[in-house]
């Protein structure tokens, strides 16, 4: 064991030069990782949001959304077709997932089952012998729609998010719902979670004027109509609208929105693309002095009566608007809507000045842990201890090095990973220095009871460390955030330390060895 | 040169055994306790898994408690709890979960906003709604069952089941006697707290692996001798050993605690307290309880002589 090839020293010398070339950059002020190409030395440790400052959200698209929403559409294609067909029905109306109803004359069943089933061919129609109905998505189409909705969700949070100016963010599925949330330097997010938190759904409809809100806010609704709130009625302003269902022109159509003054009065500006334009444009000529109402969620903003036909495709959206709300609302509309609303699950926001204060803790902890460890090795091992302590510190050049190298975040959970691996790495000196005194005691020769001690603590120093490596890999597995960043120092610094601790100091005795020749092992 | 200091000379011999029947009194009540603790006090979790809002903040000045428990109790936030946190200008406040779903837990985090004003300094806010809280709780226990699970498979597969048993028995041990702690005292257990479960559960075998490999060598080296001799003197040569790595570990455990901040610091006391007792547990539960359960020992040696110690590599 103490004949120590050349290519073993090679090896043991490379992995500690690899060490100290990649944690090298976190000595230096400037960071030079966007230059780096992936695993090329140059980068620093990645700082978690904990120590650098930050906003982690977890999101949830509320997905039911998005396939009621498809079932409320095939609803009204089942009304207009059946109607246009005459085929009585009662009953109709989505919910649990499927569309149902039942078709009043049993003669009918047929037909209405061939007009069922040309709706949409993404569905299964099933139609019993009493004129029961049922249209449900097919699942490959559930699945579709659900994977596509949060795809588009995280493209709209992204925009949305980008628009704020926050500086790299992170948008990551998570599951196959959530969208996790990396914002670092925000230290507020409620803006961030009030613009996540509006799906920002814009529809141009008339106003029913037929209708009598008084009846409608009675719950006599006329169909084809629908009772929508006002979005932020004052006092004497009316609270409620009735709005018809069908959408005149919808925000996908928008291309631009800005915030700008109308009478010195907060507004957003509004911009189509051609579809839009002529569809704004035709519904605006045929309903002069009539009144239109912007609806937002389901909300109406405003609903200015047309004094005349727009044929430009731009207009002015009006309301009880601040310079903030403008500013928002015209954000929203440029990055356009989330196909479903999404909820805040999770939240952790940590504040620059906490973050900064851990990281100073995490020094010290760091450096006085070091201290007494190294003290106590070398008070209880002598020149041994100085070696472990020599190995000690490549221990945590490696750590830190392979942090940089696999760019894994460091968390302040994850320092004190870096604190417990110092105390346990010497550990598996311990056993070695105790077995060669041991092994002096029962009266071998320095070299041979140098040769057994390591030989002989070799298995121990595994099961130990496996135990340990076994805890880490399921707490990286099971943990969040923060926990992780200590799961992956403990793991790193695990396997780190069987290196140094058994590699290094062998090498360094074995040098010493050669070099003195000692008749005594002073340990 | 240096000259070492040997904290524990050699021919060290406390009788441990000997004496097991104090330890087995302690240790007993220690886990009843801390069953009892768990029971009637219960674990005082945090909102990783309760769910709820947590916020860190500063004040200009010293933090006036009072005042801010008063400002926030007018809110009508349920129970809220506000405790100074590491200095004097720092407050910890905690809002229990609120009433429906995730959207009124967000509503409570920006009337505790509103009405404290911008001059103070949101440290940290953390949220955790319901669902996650319940999925944070699964996944915490799971991730301690699976490793306790895998720890032991491990220490199954390197050693005979008796030290298998008697390993089993110390680990559960640590485990119950640091969540009792954690109930007594009242003290958050968070994720980071699972964090230190899981470490302890890992490192804590560790010194109770020392030592049975200490006692099996020995087994077979004196094939005569009295067990609870042979026992007791395998956990004095092995004392060193344990001792010693328990207490470089502990050393750094220390700085955390003092010196690593308020966040850290109830994660090192459980990891102080989980590597204290299971060293304990190695050398007084785990060996000992080696007495009960039917170790069978090699063919008898008739001349009873101690046979010299085999080359086997891996007996520390």
């Amino acid at each position: 064991m103490l004949q120590f090839s050349p290519w073993k020293t090679t090896i043991v010398l490379l992995v500690c030069l690899l060490g100290l070339i990649y944690a090298a950059p976190n000595l230096l002020t400037a960071d030079y990782s966007r230059d780096v190409p992936n695993f090329a030395p140059g980068k620093k440790v990645s700082l978690g949001l904990d120590l650098q400052g930050g906003s982690y959200l977890l999101l949830k698209v509320e997905l039911d959304v998005v396939i009621d929403e498809r079932l409320e559409s095939i609803t009204a294609a089942v009304r207009q077709d059946l109607r246009k067909e005459k085929i009585g029905y009662r009953g109709l109306g989505a919910d649990n997932g499927a569309v149902r109803l039942t078709i009043r004359e049993t003669g009918d069943i047929d037909k209405a089952r061939g007009i069922l089933e040309k709706l949409d061919p993404q569905t299964v129609v099933t139609v019993d012998d009493a004129g029961n109905a049922s249209i449900v998505l097919t699942e490959q189409a559930a699945k579709d729609a659900r994977s596509a909705a949060v795809q588009q969700s995280i493209e709209i949070v992204r925009r949305r998010i980008d628009e704020t100016g926050v500086r790299e963010p992170t948008i990551q599925r998570q599951g196959e719902d959530r969208i996790l949330l990396q914002l670092p330097g925000v230290d507020d997010p409620e803006r961030i979670k009030a613009l996540l938190g509006q799906t920002a759904k814009m529809t141009f409809r008339l106003v029913d004027i037929t209708a009598s809100l008084a009846n409608a806010l009675a719950g006599r609704v006329p169909p084809g109509a629908q009772l929508l709130e006002a979005a932020n009625a004052g006092p004497g302003q009316q609270s409620h609208y009735v709005v018809k269902r069908k959408i005149e022109v919808s925000g996908e159509n928008l291309v631009d929105a800005q915030p700008t003054f109308q009478d010195g009065q907060p507004v957003v500006s509004f911009r189509f693309d051609t579809v839009g334009a002529k569809r704004f444009g035709t519904t605006t000529s045929e309903n002069v002095s009539r009144p239109f109402a912007i609806v937002l969620d389901n909300k109406v903003i405003s609903a200015p009566v047309i004094r005349e036909p727009i044929l430009g495709g731009t207009g002015i959206i009006s309301g009880s608007f601040t310079v903030a709300s403008a500013n928002d609302l015209a954000l929203l509309l440029r990055a356009g809507a989330l196909p479903a609303p999404l909820v805040v699950l999770e939240e952790r926001t940590v504040g620059p000045g906490l973050g900064a204060d851990s990281i100073e803790a995490g020094k010290i902890a760091s450096i006085i842990g070091l201290i007494l460890v190294a003290g106590f090795m070398i008070v209880a091992y002598g020149l041994f201890g100085v070696f472990a302590n020599i190995a000690l510190i490549f221990n945590i050049t490696l750590i830190v090095g392979a942090l940089s190298a696999l760019q894994a975040t460091l968390t302040l959970p994850g320092i004190a990973g870096i604190v417990l691996t110092v105390g346990m790495a010497v550990d598996a000196n311990v056993l070695i220095f105790e077995r060669i005194r041991e092994e002096i005691l029962i009266g071998r020769s320095p070299m041979s009871a140098i040769d057994a001690g390591y030989k002989r603590a070799l298995t121990t120093i595994i099961d130990s460390n496996l135990t340990t490596l076994f805890a880490a890999i399921f707490l990286y597995s099971f943990g969040s955030g923060p926990i992780k960043g200590f799961a992956v120092t403990l793991a790193i610094g695990i396997v780190t330390s069987m290196f140094t601790a058994v590699m290094v100091t062998r090498l360094m005795v074995v040098l010493w060895l050669r070099r003195r020749r000692p008749t005594a092992v002073p340990i | 040169m240096l000259k070492p200091i040997r904290f524990i000379p050699p021919g060290t011999n406390f009788p441990f055994v000997p004496n097991r029947r104090i330890a087995f009194l302690f240790s007993a009540l220690l886990v009843v306790g801390s069953v009892i603790a768990l029971f009637t006090q219960g674990l005082n979790f945090g909102i990783d898994f309760r769910g709820g809002i947590l916020m860190e903040i500063r004040t200009p000045g010293p933090s006036d408690v009072p005042t801010i428990r008063s400002t926030l109790s007018e809110l009508g936030l349920g129970d809220v709890s506000i405790q100074e946190f590491g200095t004097e200008t720092d407050v910890l406040i905690r809002i229990q979960r609120q009433d429906g779903d995730e959207r009124a837990q967000l509503a409570a985090i920006e009337a505790v906003k509103a009405a404290l004003g911008s001059e103070v300094d949101y440290r940290r806010t953390e949220f955790v709604g319901p669902t996650v809280g319940e999925e944070l709780k699964e996944a915490g226990t799971l991730a301690v069952g699976l490793a306790l699970i895998s720890i032991l498979l491990y220490i199954w597969f390197r050693f005979e089941w008796q030290f298998g048993v008697g390993a089993i028995i110390a680990l559960s041990h640590d485990i119950i006697s640091t969540i009792g702690l954690f109930a007594l005292i009242q003290h958050e257990f968070n994720l980071a707290t699972v964090a230190a479960v899981l470490t302890i559960a890992g490192y804590s075998i560790n010194d109770t692996v020392v030592v049975f490999d200490r006692v099996r060598e020995n087994l077979r080296k004196y094939k005569r001798m009295d067990l609870v001799e042979l026992f007791n003197m395998s956990v004095n040569e092995t004392l060193s050993r344990t001792t010693m790595t328990s207490l470089t570990t502990l050393l750094a455990l220390l700085a955390i605690y003092f010196f690593g901040g308020a966040v850290l610091a109830d994660f090192a006391l459980a990891m102080i307290w989980g590597i204290c007792i299971g060293t304990y547990s190695s050398i007084f539960i785990a060996v000992p309880i080696l007495l009960y359960i039917n170790l069978k020992r090699s063919e008898e040696d008739p001349t009873g002589v101690s046979v010299p110690q085999d080359e086997r590599i891996g007996d520390s």
